[in-house]
């Protein structure tokens, strides 16, 4: 597709020119990094994704392993979306032929709408996709973080975009990215979706009736050079909804969230003596972590799906292991819940799945998770 | 077994077990031997078929269908299993008769008869035909309404009703949109295909055309010669002339929302007057829900107009000091409330910028409309920045001399950078005191405070004086922020304590990186729950000289 030959070695030292700036916040160095790669040659759409990109999943990990603070993942986030917005200023329009809109005549560019969903605040992923589209030669609207439904919904009307792409990080927003994908179809607009909330595979993606899924940027690129068809209309016949959310079990569960917590933060103070001890700070921490798995846990009555909510047992169990906090607190908080959700059947097989799944994390003793 | 449908009653009936009563049924009814010899027939059978005769051949008296249907029961090639059939109830036959549509009931006699009942079925099947059509048409408005009202952008709908037009009334349809300048938008869908132009043109060469983009004299659909058909109206894929064509008015909300012209192919039937009703019918909604979308584009360009001095401003670098800026407001789906924040720049660097953030009592556009008037006020008393105090006054006697009642409380940021310090000037007005984030993570609160403005004829504040280093920052907030109920219990109120622990983890970090923080850990904070407006700026101290060619600008954040 493209004559430049970008070898391994010289993205390698890109990335790693990049990472020790960002390491030590140097915004100067971080866009020297980025625009020498760029002026050596690098095409921009591989700057975007293979170093910047690149860097940030690297800044993900280097946080869940316990290697950088929240703040520093911050400080560093802040730098690559200027660096982001210097690449996007010094870059020349794209030259390519520009992706035609579907059933038109072919001489009316695709207008993309980029939106992270309501309460999603990691941008990076959605400002960088957005930036490939421009590339590609999309008219793109991007509209960065937490975008409140109404506000999308507005947005569409006026500039009549023909598709939307809707990215969410956090599983625990797929009920609000169900809303946001419902509504936007039912104004006759398609919506993919992206983002590691819609599952590995796109399942959830599949599951909240979304037009399309990407598992990164260069596929949603391609899956919208395609043309996407518009939904007709609202939709209101019987497939579209989630039929398991019949039996309340998600409602409930989100209606009491805050009762939840207490409960179980309670039970906790009961079964841990060492919480006695704890600050109102350490206290309210882990009530904010019991809120957590509570909002998991809906996630997953929502999706009808037990492996969301093991699979962030797991992760959060090693995030603790890494920091050296015992995970044995997790468990002991799943079976108080399991004991406050007696009625409720999916509730008791999730909690029971997330029980067995944690058995596999060592967790060498019970304590609190803030202990 | 054989059923009479309007005799459920009896259910199972021969001529020989029910006498002669038969012969007086209003339904035709006969029965003919094994050769198709008519044996006995009553009067009305007699009025359907005036040739029958007793002795007479079926197939000389009835038409083929019957007696085609006689010879397979009579002497079908297997008798067993057609005796079977007989016994376990047959299909009723169907069958026209002299423009009626009859029903064929036949009831085998035991020795080789058959009496045949005959239902006339015209009227049942013409309704039913009737039902079915209105239920299609009902189906398919429902259908188009929904489509049509799904989009309020007008341009989107305009493509709707010429693809549902295309699709279900014709081969091709245009809609013409009300003139512009003297220029018509033309939409044009061919099959699935849809395209736009804009075309200069006189309406009054087209028969029908300039009335019926009026909207008057009221007519119906009208029939135009298609030879009359200018060039742009004849798409491509349409080969030679069409066949057909119809100009249709789209009523609007009391003006006319345009006009819709359909082709047909010649070659196809022209349209009859159930599809010309339908026509209508369709047009009726088209044009109210192009309307609907004409009017909330032109509403919301308004609302566009009118708000843009309200919306929080981009905030970015200013003379070596760092800006960042970050709005929610109460009303998820308003974009403007009664917070508000401005950077003003100095003329050069060695002149204050003035940053100001405040929050006007209650929320929604009412409070919206009286934070642009103290914006405004503000921009024009920037001559006087150098002295807080007079600043204040000003703007306390313009707001208790305006003829709202409303009061706001403030924050007044003189910021200058001297050498790697940024020196800051601060006076609150009844507002909470800003805090100060210092490398070491200690939060300080600047000791400033005042009254509030817009309420007393009085106004008193005192000034603090900050210096930043490197990387420090200086945070204004509302008490939107720390007012804001929600946690991990329920209900409990964010407070100033947790929001000076959350400034304290942002240690270094950019000016953007701190709002974005702050918003997002009040935004954690509330959830889903009802809120206040909530604003916040940082003021930074940069650590390095900063990038020039970045100049901290960012897209995002509603900005189109």
């Amino acid at each position: 597709m493209t004559t430049h030959t970008t070898t391994s070695s010289g993205l390698d030292a890109a990335r790693e020119r990049l990472w020790a700036a960002l390491g030590e916040r140097d915004e100067e160095a971080a866009a020297a990094a980025v625009l020498d790669a760029r002026d050596a040659g690098t095409p921009v759409e591989e700057v975007l994704l293979d170093v910047i990109g690149s860097v940030q999943a690297r800044l993900g990990r280097a946080w869940a392993a316990g290697r950088i603070s929240v703040a520093q993942e911050h400080a560093a986030t802040a730098i690559q979306d200027r660096l982001v917005a210097a690449l996007a200023r010094r870059t020349p329009p794209s030259p390519r032929t520009r992706p035609a809109r579907p059933g038109g005549d072919g001489t009316v560019p695709q207008r993309v709408t980029v939106a992270c969903v309501d309460g999603e605040w990691h941008a990076l992923p959605a400002r960088l996709l957005a930036e490939v589209l421009s590339g590609r030669g999309f008219l793109v609207d991007y509209l960065g973080a937490h975008v409140p439904t109404p506000h999308l919904i507005a947005h569409l009307h006026q500039t009549g975009a023909d598709v939307v792409a809707l990215s969410s990080t956090l599983p625990v927003r797929l009920p609000t990215a169900h809303a946001a994908v419902t509504a936007v179809q039912a104004i006759g607009i398609p919506v993919i979706v992206g983002g590691a909330a819609f599952g590995p595979d796109g399942r959830y993606a599949r599951l909240l009736g979304a037009d399309g899924w990407a598992p990164d940027a260069r596929a949603a690129a391609s899956l919208l050079a395609g043309g996407l068809r518009r939904p007709e209309g609202a939709r209101t016949g019987p497939g579209q909804g989630l039929p398991h959310l019949l039996d309340q079990e998600y409602t409930l569960v989100t209606r009491t969230r805050a009762q939840l917590t207490r409960d179980v933060l309670e039970g906790l103070e009961a079964k841990v003596p060492a919480m006695a001890a704890y600050t109102e700070e350490q206290r309210e921490r882990t009530a904010e972590d019991i809120a957590h798995i509570v909002d998991f846990l809906a996630a997953s009555l929502y999706t009808d799906d037990a492996e969301l909510f093991t699979g962030f047992l797991t992760w959060t169990a090693e995030v603790l292991r890494v920091r050296g906090v015992p995970s044995g607190a997790l468990s002991a908080a799943l079976d108080l819940l399991s004991d406050v959700q007696h009625d409720f059947p999916r509730a008791q097989t999730h909690l029971a799945a997330g029980r067995r799944a944690l058995a596999h994390v060592p967790a060498p003793q019970a304590s609190g998770l803030h202990a | 077994m054989t059923v009479f449908e309007h005799e459920s009653g009896r259910s199972r009936v021969t001529p020989t077990v029910a006498g002669t009563s038969w012969l007086c049924s209003p339904h035709p009814a006969l029965v003919a031997d094994r050769q198709g010899g008519v044996v006995e027939f009553n009067d009305a059978a007699a009025d359907l078929f005036p040739e029958m005769g007793v002795g007479s051949w079926l197939d000389e008296v009835v038409p083929a269908w019957l007696a085609d249907a006689h010879r397979r029961l009579a002497r079908p090639p297997r008798t067993r299993s057609a005796e079977a059939s007989v016994r376990t109830g047959r299909p009723s036959l169907r069958g026209s008769h002299e423009g009626r549509l009859l029903r064929a009931h036949p009831t085998e006699s035991g020795h080789g008869d058959v009496a045949w009942w005959l239902v006339d079925d015209s009227d049942l099947t013409a309704a039913q035909e009737a039902l079915r059509a209105e239920q299609e048409r009902t189906a398919l408005l429902a259908e188009a309404s929904t489509q049509l009202l799904s989009s309020l952008n007008p341009d989107r709908c305009l493509e709707k009703a010429a693809l549902l037009a295309a699709a279900h009334l014709a081969d091709a349809a245009l809609v013409i949109s009300p003139p512009v300048r003297n220029r018509y938008g033309v939409v044009t869908a061919v099959g699935e295909r849809v395209t736009g132009l804009q075309v200069a043109m006189d309406p009054t060469a087209v028969p029908g055309l300039a009335e019926a983009l009026q909207g008057f004299p009221p007519v119906p659909a009208r029939w135009i010669d298609p030879a009359e058909l200018p060039e742009w109206a004849v798409p491509e894929g349409i080969e030679g002339p069409p066949g057909s064509v119809s100009i249709t008015s789209l009523p609007g909300h009391g003006v006319p929302a345009g006009v819709l012209i359909l082709l047909r192919r010649s070659g196809r039937s022209a349209f009859d007057a159930s599809e010309e009703l339908f026509a209508r019918l369709f047009a009726a909604r088209a044009g109210a829900a192009l309307s609907a979308a004409r009017m909330y584009a032109e509403q919301a360009r308004i609302t566009r107009a009118l708000i843009a001095e309200l919306l929080p401003p981009q905030l970015h670098h200013v003379h070596g000091v760092d800006f960042a800026g970050g709005y929610r407001t109460s009303q998820e789906t308003e974009r403007i409330g009664g917070d508000f924040y401005d950077v003003h720049a100095g003329a050069d660097a060695d002149q204050e910028s003035l940053a100001v953030l405040g929050d006007v009592c209650g929320k929604g556009l009412d409070a919206a409309v009286l934070t642009g008037r103290i914006r405004s006020t503000l921009h024009a008393l920037l001559p006087l920045a150098d002295d807080h105090q007079n600043v204040l006054k000003l703007l306390n006697g313009a707001l208790m001399t305006a003829r709202h009642t409303r009061f706001a409380t403030l924050v007044l940021a003189s910021v200058r950078r001297a050498g790697g310090r940024v020196r800051l000037r601060l006076t609150s007005a009844g507002h909470p005191g800003p805090l100060i984030l210092r490398t070491t993570g200690e939060v300080e609160e600047a000791d400033t405070s005042g009254t509030l403005v817009g309420a007393l004829a009085e106004v008193t504040s005192r000034s603090a004086t900050v210096h930043l280093a490197p990387g420090e920052t200086c945070l204004l907030y509302t008490d939107g922020i720390t007012e804001a109920r929600g946690g991990p219990l329920g209900s409990v109120m964010f407070g100033e304590e947790r929001l000076r622990a959350a400034l304290a983890e942002c240690v270094g970090l950019p000016a953007e990186a701190v709002v974005e923080r702050m918003q997002m850990i009040a935004g954690h904070w509330v959830g889903s729950g009802p809120h206040d407006d909530m604003a916040v700026v940082a003021i930074t101290a940069p650590h390095t000289t900063h990038l020039s060619a970045v100049n901290g600008h960012t897209r995002g954040r509603y900005t189109v």
